[in-house]
């Protein structure tokens, strides 16, 4: 089991390493970063004093291996936009992130947990062709529409909620349905296949022949064997909520960690950038890791391939 | 990044049903508008980096900068006409040097006095390259500043630089010294100290600030006191989501509003919809460097062809919308030393264009047009130019990245914006593309000399000769194609105030609730 863990550990910081490695050097290609950071209408002379001053006239891989270095002593450097220290920045807007992230993804098993035991328990039924057409529509819909689309119904015809921003709770409700109901259609379809899976077992037979309650036989017996590959779903789902929020809370004006990297990118802040990115791919490697480790635990076989 | 570049675009398709949808819902709610607290709430797309104006180049920065902030000198929107601020009265010791008399009695927003040492200490800061200013361009013309008595200043420029007054009356504002020596540039981001109309009571970093009303602000200033107690800007990326803002009562006042939806908006019983011309031209540049890799351009008549073959006031009237104006020079009328008298015109004619270019003996000539901004009116550039036969493929890039096709020679035409930083000078705006600097296609050296005589003296006469002489060789030789000028649609509540001026600036010390 050490040895599976070590060798996973190790594989992690082989995808961070290139991950960290691509955002500088696609960053850098996307036009010249000195141009970008004087702005619209900047003289030589602001350029060359900016090139100086980052130091980009040095080449790439010095700048890279220059930037490694640093970050692995834990020196994130200096927002180029914001003068201020990366990690402080970036540590400052995780809160926000996470919040949504969470909340996004217990609202998409709130709704995919119930629709998926319905529509496995009244399989090629009405109701199965309607929850199946809730999940098409979430996966289908770009989910900035579906935000617009709540924002006409909730902010400006009902006023009930506020369009954008981060001050309080209700701030919350919107980017919390858009960002989770475009998660739950993979939930669903999970519960749904394991829940009829697991209805056709023949311990669930028994139980029915016992003389079990139907609701007991399906919330008790059934579910509880059904949820658990949606555990390690729930892993990866949420490493893929913190980063797809960038769409979310740029629309919403959440202050978080998306908002931020919509803004490095726009600003071409690539210290703030690469560390979000860094951060993002790093939740989501120990995700995975996590997810893999309990998968092992749980099925001996899987450690031995 | 194209993933969020595409779904701006899906978003902005679906603007048009949030206005309309909109239309229903808000013509019987009550305006939400924050009159009864007397609070502004202003919504911009853009954080500025660092709110001290010396360290930041976008146009939030700018409007912070003027609110919070005071100058030596005050120039009048409505008149141009320069007037003193923090300084009483100036005047023009030689051709480097002016003196100024500074104003008593004036107070920073902390309480430090306002004196010679504040002006002299901001002004030889901005002045060292090793400070680091952000707009080089805004102050490398500064050489020195001295302190003469406690009121009373001498700022020398390196070289004759004429639009100094300008530079004086915009971007460079007066920090108090003593302060600023303390925090430094850090310290002033962090916790802004002006002597202006309002001052900043938080200020949470890519998010918000807010602005209060300056109680104690000076009553001589031409700025004066604001009349509105609170302003709140809120840093809001997305378009839509302004819109939905301000469509909810949820904020009272948008800029930079797409024409289309701004026209939408008009509708919206609780909003008005303000359009105001800027100093922002826009111009189309055509590469006709002896490498040029387009050689037909080097001809005048395929160059004239395509000065012809645009209809300039259909554009305006159908893509642009008010407040803008059709160009026949690259500047901006109001501009010193803007003027298009005695310069070829060239109205919208497609079998002129024709004939110009089959008298070139040019056929089935194919270019590329790198543009970074308003696509729709690149469009229907390219469609004007397609109807006499010129076919153009379209390059849509970053603002960057086009920057480093022009200056490496790798461009035909340009579709290009220039907002000349709102300095009301020739200076700040032609010389960019005509004196030789990175992004000039054509390098004439006898426009460049010209716009070099304009730029280096102080006598408004050989000012004015100069520049009218290089404005009339551009358009005679249609180096590049002037096209218009861009307005700026406002939208607001309808109870608010306010007047939108050519130099996109928010004075908020002059709003006031109807």
């Amino acid at each position: 089991m050490l040895g599976f863990i070590l060798k996973r550990l190790g594989l992690a910081v082989l995808v961070a390493l290139t991950v960290s490695a691509l955002a500088f050097i696609l960053l850098r290609l996307s036009g010249d970063v000195a141009v970008a950071i004087a702005g619209e209408g900047a003289q030589q002379a602001d350029i060359d004093l900016i090139r100086e001053t980052y130091s980009l006239n040095r080449p790439i891989i010095i700048q890279y291996l220059d930037w490694l270095w640093r970050t692995l002593q834990g020196d994130f450097g200096t927002s180029i936009y914001f003068k201020t220290d990366v990690a402080a920045l970036v540590f400052s807007k995780l809160p926000a992130t996470l919040i949504l992230g969470l909340s996004s993804l217990v609202f998409a098993l709130a709704i995919s947990i119930p629709l998926g035991v319905l529509a496995a328990v009244y399989a090629n039924s009405w109701i199965d062709r309607l929850a199946l057409a809730i999940a098409v529509v979430g996966q289908a819909l770009p989910n900035f529409f579906f935000a617009l689309c709540l924002v006409m119904l909730f902010s400006i015809t009902l006023r009930w909620l506020p369009v954008s921003g981060s001050q309080s709770w209700q701030h919350y409700v919107m980017p919390t349905i858009a960002l989770g109901y475009y998660a739950a259609p993979a939930f669903m379809r999970l519960i749904r296949a394991g829940m009829i899976e697991v209805l056709s077992a023949d311990y669930i037979r028994t139980a029915r022949a016992k003389g079990v309650a139907p609701r007991k036989v399906v919330f008790t017996h059934a579910l509880r064997n059904a949820l658990v590959p949606v555990v390690a779903l729930t892993a990866v789902q949420l490493g893929f909520l913190l980063g797809g929020s960038v769409v979310i809370e740029t629309i919403f004006a959440l202050d978080g960690l998306g908002y931020l990297a919509y803004q490095s990118i726009t600003y071409k802040d690539f210290p703030v950038m690469q560390m979000v990115v860094m951060l993002l791919s790093a939740v989501y490697v120990l995700l995975t890791l996590a997810a893999d480790i309990a998968n092992a635990w749980l099925d001996p076989r899987i450690r031995v391939s | 990044m194209t993933l969020i570049a595409k779904a701006c675009a899906l978003m902005k398709a679906c603007a048009l049903m949030l206005a309309s949808t909109a239309l229903v819902a808000t013509a019987s709610s009550p305006a939400l508008a924050q009159k009864a607290a007397n609070t502004v709430r202003f919504a911009y797309d853009q954080a500025p980096e660092n709110v001290d104006p010396f360290f930041n180049n976008v146009r939030i920065g700018v409007i912070i900068g003027a609110n919070v902030w005071d100058t030596l000198i005050y120039r009048d929107p409505e008149t141009n006409e320069y007037k003193g601020q923090l300084a009483k009265s100036w005047k023009q010791i030689d051709d480097k040097t002016i003196e100024f008399d500074l104003r008593e009695g004036v107070k920073f927003h902390n309480g430090e006095e306002f004196d010679a040492d504040d002006v002299v200490y901001t002004l030889n800061f901005i002045a060292k390259p090793e400070n680091k200013v952000v707009t080089q361009g805004n102050v490398n013309w500064v050489e020195k500043a001295e302190k003469l008595d406690k009121y009373k200043v001498r700022v020398t420029t390196k070289e004759v630089f004429p639009a100094a007054i300008e530079y004086l009356a915009g971007p460079v504002v007066i920090h108090p010294n003593a302060y600023y020596e303390k925090v430094g540039p850090k310290g002033q981001n962090e916790k802004p100290v002006g002597s202006g109309p309002y001052k900043v009571t938080n200020y949470v970093p890519g998010k918000s600030i807010t602005l209060e009303a300056n109680k104690d602000y000076f009553k001589d200033s031409p700025k004066k006191p604001g009349k509105i107690g609170k302003i709140e800007i809120r840093f809001i990326p997305d378009r839509q989501t302004q819109m939905a803002e301000a469509l909810s009562g949820g904020v009272d006042l948008i800029m930079h509003v797409p024409k289309d939806q701004a026209d939408q908006l008009k509708a919206v019983p609780t909003l008005q919809v303000v359009s105001g011309e800027t100093m922002r031209i826009v111009f189309m540049q055509i590469n006709s460097l002896e490498n040029t890799p387009a050689p037909a351009l080097k001809d005048e008549r395929v160059r004239k062809a395509i000065n012809h073959a645009i209809d300039r006031e259909a554009m305006v009237k159908n893509i642009v919308g008010e407040g803008s104006r059709v160009l026949n020079t690259i500047c901006f009328p109001s501009q010193f030393g803007c003027t298009d008298e005695g310069a070829a015109r060239y109205p919208y004619d497609p079998a002129k264009a024709k004939a110009l270019l089959a008298e070139a003996g040019v056929k089935d000539l194919t270019l590329d047009i790198v543009a970074y901004r308003e696509r729709n009116q690149t469009e229907a550039l390219i469609g004007y130019l397609q109807q006499v036969g010129i076919k153009t493929n379209l390059r849509f890039l970053q603002y960057a990245a086009m920057r480093e096709v022009i200056s490496s020679n790798k461009a035909n035409l340009t579709h290009q914006t220039w907002g000349s930083f709102s300095v009301n000078d020739v200076s700040a705006n032609t010389p960019n593309y005509f004196a030789f600097r990175t992004e000039d296609i054509t390098k004439d050296a006898t426009v460049r000399d010209l716009l070099n005589k304009g730029n280096n003296s102080v006598a408004p006469d050989i000012r004015k000769a100069a520049y009218q002489e290089a404005l009339k060789i551009i358009a005679d030789k249609a180096y590049a194609v002037p096209l218009y000028s861009l307005p700026v649609y406002y939208v607001a509540s309808k109870d608010l105030g306010f007047k939108a001026y050519p130099d996109e600036m928010v004075r908020f010390w002059e709003m006031g609730w109807k």
